[in-house]
């Protein structure tokens, strides 16, 4: 892929997308979208290179946000959180970030780059460090490579800023997790800054391609009067769980996360079912009438039952209609060293992981 | 003996009703003081049933303020003031609006300091001296409404309640709203809806007292309540200062009234006016609720609202057959009686297809008797297609559901429609939504602050939800048509022992026969 220009109207195609994979978590597209854009009016349209066109040498920065996404859509940031953590981490590093890139696929977190890139006239690098969204810092691919979180940089809409330097990225996680609850549950952070060599070996390629052309399918699908939820599943290989009706929300601003569950009363073929779903920012578990249909690091995504709109742990609301899908996580999740970052045991669950096709793939072969 | 009156765009229809009987209905067209459209309707029904002294109660639903914001007329100067620097400045109020709106409004946006952290710590303090210059200035503009948006205000409300008496000593009399009373959590969301109720304040002010005006020239003494979105009623005073609580009650009164005249619990609702058709759900009897944001006037707002699709078809709707075959989406509107064929007009209308095909004896049947038969056979087939294919993207199922049709332009329909096993036109189909109006619900609502600690949110939430139930039921509700429509939780995490605002609201129909239930119960 060439360099291509970027302008406001990929933004909400991206982010409905990213949302899509960002399991429930990354943050609420509708904002990501709309700060992006309103950024991108005033400052222009942001290059997007593909990893291949990343120089060896390039200083690539991560640019996200940080805390629970129940915080995210009421306390909205000034607008320079992401600016001032770059500029931070710059300082330590001795020189300026030559690309920066998204860490998770989500509804805001796949947009933030853009609005940081917008500002600073860098390129945005074609990729994610999860190929979905994870709660924690350590859950990126680059921790299976070897790749440090820190030093990282977060601020805070009140004009403080913080640089750490842990020993390794669970403890970056944790600090940053303080801090983030002491800046009022959301920062923007700049962090696991790599080299153009490091970001081809150990971040995932071609995550805004993929989270914007679902976007687009789904916003083309729903205006050919399709089903977007089966243009979804096409995508990404992915398997219908469940239908129904949310008849329970429980959902605390806890650790730093949005925690709890949600509950769903089955109807159509799935009348007399419930399944719950647990989560912590992310959607971990998907529990059908007690027994683990779905878990991480495969993607658990809930939709709106009639558009195929994804919806996100902090919308999740009693009596909307929605569908549940499954979808298959990056295969680097899956070996013995991911599942060990990211599977249901990294997460308290004592259950051992299955991935999604292979629970039903025979009942439903794709 | 209730009154049922929906004060539309174009008509304004009026019922009596009886427990379930419908004793008298009328139809005028809505005039633009209000008061001469309901009190030509209520003289309608006083022709055939009477006078209305025995009225116990007289239930309005209007779309005025949802008509009025989308047409941008009629809303007051207003001040969107923010509480939250030094968050919140990347997206300042108002930002998504369409720009016709948000000029109508005057676009004067002040955002201050002030607001709560997820945990109740302050983000700022309120800073009085700011505030002071925000109201000099709302006076120096001469605005004429306030609304106060405070960061995590459904958490903790002083700020706004502070800023609020502030601005009152400052500025005597201007109407206030605050968005802890109007939204929840999702600070747009909320901020959206409160300024769109404050800009309505000076028409609400205005419809309100066009009501008493019209029912005191009448003799009529009854309460008068006015619907809102959820289906369930409200004061004349609650109205005047949330009006946008009656968003949405449109299309609510029409499917509810088009369950209640046809019997049905599970079917489809087309309500085929004289320039759009509205397509929703009847789901167990309720109106089937769109997820996640609603937008009204193309302003973002997370109201609970019924999922209706619209699209240009109705009575008056213009058919075009040059070069292609297409109906609507223009409309001659409320000029129906002078402009369509069989009233003598020169302007080809669905309605003179239906009195052509035989549908409907409207106006001169002769007038249209040369049309090609023909073509009147394709616009027939052309309009049965376009409500089957609305029908058809509601559906959830692929199996044919019933159909209601309800409003003035049911007759564009015939004996059947493609997907549908039955299409039902019940009696009284005209006036389907001052029924609803007059056989709205009854809610019950909790707002309470529990202690959430160990295992009791199961026990503190069903209580809740019991409590709300039974509050419904006092109010006058059928006991077994009572069911929770919203759960909310807002955890108050500033406060010990797993505080949370738990809010439930139950809703249920109005108890009708043998003699009638006050609404207030």
């Amino acid at each position: 892929m060439t360099l291509r220009q970027v302008d406001e109207r990929q933004m909400d195609d991206l982010a409905i997308g990213a949302a899509v994979l960002g399991a429930g978590g990354g943050g609420n597209p509708y904002l990501g979208a709309l700060l992006a854009k309103r950024v991108i009016r005033q400052r222009g349209p942001v290059a997007l290179v593909s990893v291949d066109e990343v120089p060896d040498d390039a200083l690539v920065v991560p640019t996200a946000g940080m805390g629970a996404p129940t915080v995210g859509v009421e306390k909205l940031p000034r607008g320079d959180e992401h600016v001032r953590a770059l500029r931070a981490l710059e300082r330590v590093l001795g020189r300026p970030a030559t690309h920066t890139v998204s860490i998770e696929a989500g509804g805001s977190n796949s947009t933030v780059p853009f609005r940081a890139a917008a500002k600073l006239g860098i390129p945005v690098v074609d990729a994610d460090g999860m190929g979905r969204a994870f709660p924690e810092i350590q859950m990126v691919t680059a921790t299976l490579y070897g790749v440090s979180a820190t030093p990282m940089a977060l601020a805070d809409e009140k004009g403080n800023t913080a640089v750490i330097d842990t020993i390794d990225n669970h403890w970056a996680e944790r600090l940053a997790r303080s801090l983030t609850i002491d800046m009022g549950c959301v920062a923007k952070i700049a962090l696991y800054p790599l080299s153009g060599r490091q970001l081809k070996q150990a971040m995932i390629p071609g995550t805004i391609s993929l989270a914007t052309e679902l976007g687009r399918r789904i916003r083309q699908t729903r205006a050919a009067h399709g089903d977007p939820i089966t243009a979804i599943l096409d995508r990404l290989g992915g398997y219908r769980l469940f239908d129904g009706k949310i008849s329970d929300v429980e959902r605390r601003t806890e650790t730093g996360f949005a925690r709890g569950q949600a509950r769903i009363t089955g109807s159509g073929e799935d009348a007399g079912s419930s399944l719950a779903v647990r989560f912590q920012n992310e959607h971990l578990v998907a529990v059908r009438d007690g027994e683990v249909v779905a878990s991480v690091p495969d993607l658990i995504i809930v939709l709106d039952g009639e558009t195929g709109a994804p919806i996100t742990t902090e919308e999740l609301r009693y009596g909307f209609r929605v569908t549940v899908v499954a979808a298959p996580c990056d295969s680097r999740w899956r070996t013995a060293q991911g599942l060990a970052l990211v599977g249901p045991r990294a997460f308290g669950y004592d259950l051992d992981y299955m991935p999604v096709e292979q629970r039903f793939g025979a009942a439903f072969p794709r | 003996m209730r009154v049922g009156i929906d004060v539309g765009g174009t008509n304004t229809d009026a019922v009596l009703l009886a427990g379930r009987r419908v004793l008298a209905e009328a139809k005028v067209p809505t005039t633009a003081d209000v008061t001469g459209g309901i009190t030509g309707a209520l003289r309608g029904l006083m022709g055939s049933a009477g006078d209305l002294h025995d009225a116990q109660a007289v239930m309005i639903g209007t779309t005025h303020f949802t008509n009025a914001v989308i047409e941008a007329k009629g809303l007051l100067p207003t001040a969107a003031v923010r509480l939250g620097l030094p968050a919140t400045q990347a997206l300042p109020p108002m930002v998504d609006w369409p720009e016709r709106l948000r000029q109508a409004l005057g676009g004067h946006v002040y955002m201050c300091h002030g607001g709560h952290e997820f945990d109740g710590r302050e983000i700022s303090p309120l800073d009085a001296g700011e505030l002071r210059r925000v109201a000099a200035d709302i006076a120096a503009k001469e605005l004429r409404s306030i609304a106060v948006c405070s960061v995590f205000s459904p958490v903790n409300a002083e700020c706004e309640r502070q800023a609020a008496r502030l601005l009152a000593g400052e500025l005597p009399g201007i109407p206030i709203s605050l968005s802890h009373e109007i939204g929840r959590v999702g600070l747009l969301e909320r901020e959206n809806a409160t300024i769109i109720n404050a800009c309505l304040r000076g028409l609400a002010a205005r419809i309100i007292g066009a009501l008493h005006a019209a029912l005191a020239q009448l003799g009529i003494t009854a309460p008068v309540w006015l619907s809102q979105n959820d289906g369930t009623l409200m004061s004349v005073d609650h109205a005047e200062r949330y009006p946008v609580a009656t968003f949405a009650c449109g299309p609510t009164n029409s499917m509810r009234g088009a369950a209640f005249l046809s019997g049905l619990a599970d079917c489809a609702v087309v309500d085929i006016g004289g320039t759009t058709t509205d397509v929703g759900m009847l789901h167990h009897g309720f109106p089937r609720q769109a997820s996640v944001s609603v937008e009204i006037g193309q302003v973002r707002t997370n109201f609970r609202m019924p999922d209706v699709r619209s699209f240009g078809l109705g009575g008056g709707s213009v058919v075009h057959h040059q070069p292609k075959l297409m109906i609507g989406p223009g409309s001659v509107g409320y000029e129906l009686d002078s402009r369509a064929l069989v009233f003598g007009g020169d302007t080809m209308t669905a309605t003179d297809l239906a009195v052509a095909g035989g549908l409907a004896t409207i106006g001169d049947p002769d007038r249209v008797s040369g049309l090609d038969p023909g073509l009147v056979e394709r616009g027939l087939g052309w309009i049965a297609r376009a409500v089957s294919e609305a029908v058809d993207r509601m559906k959830t199922t692929p199996e044919p559901i019933p159909v209601v049709v309800v409003g003035g332009g049911s007759v564009l329909l015939g004996e059947r429609l493609p997907g549908a096993s039955e299409l039902i036109k019940p009696d009284h189909f005209a006036v389907a939504n001052a029924i609803g109006a007059a056989i709205a619900q009854v809610g019950g609502e909790v707002d309470r602050i529990v202690s959430l600690a160990g295992s009791s949110r199961h026990q503190a939430l069903g209580q809740a939800k019991q409590q709300a139930i039974d509050e419904a039921v006092t109010a006058g509700a059928v006991p077994a048509s009572v069911h929770v429509v919203e759960v909310e939780e807002v955890p108050l995490t500033y406060l010990p022992s797993n505080a949370t605002r738990i809010r439930v609201k139950a809703v249920g129909d109005l108890e009708l026969g043998g003699d009638d239930v006050a609404a207030s119960g």
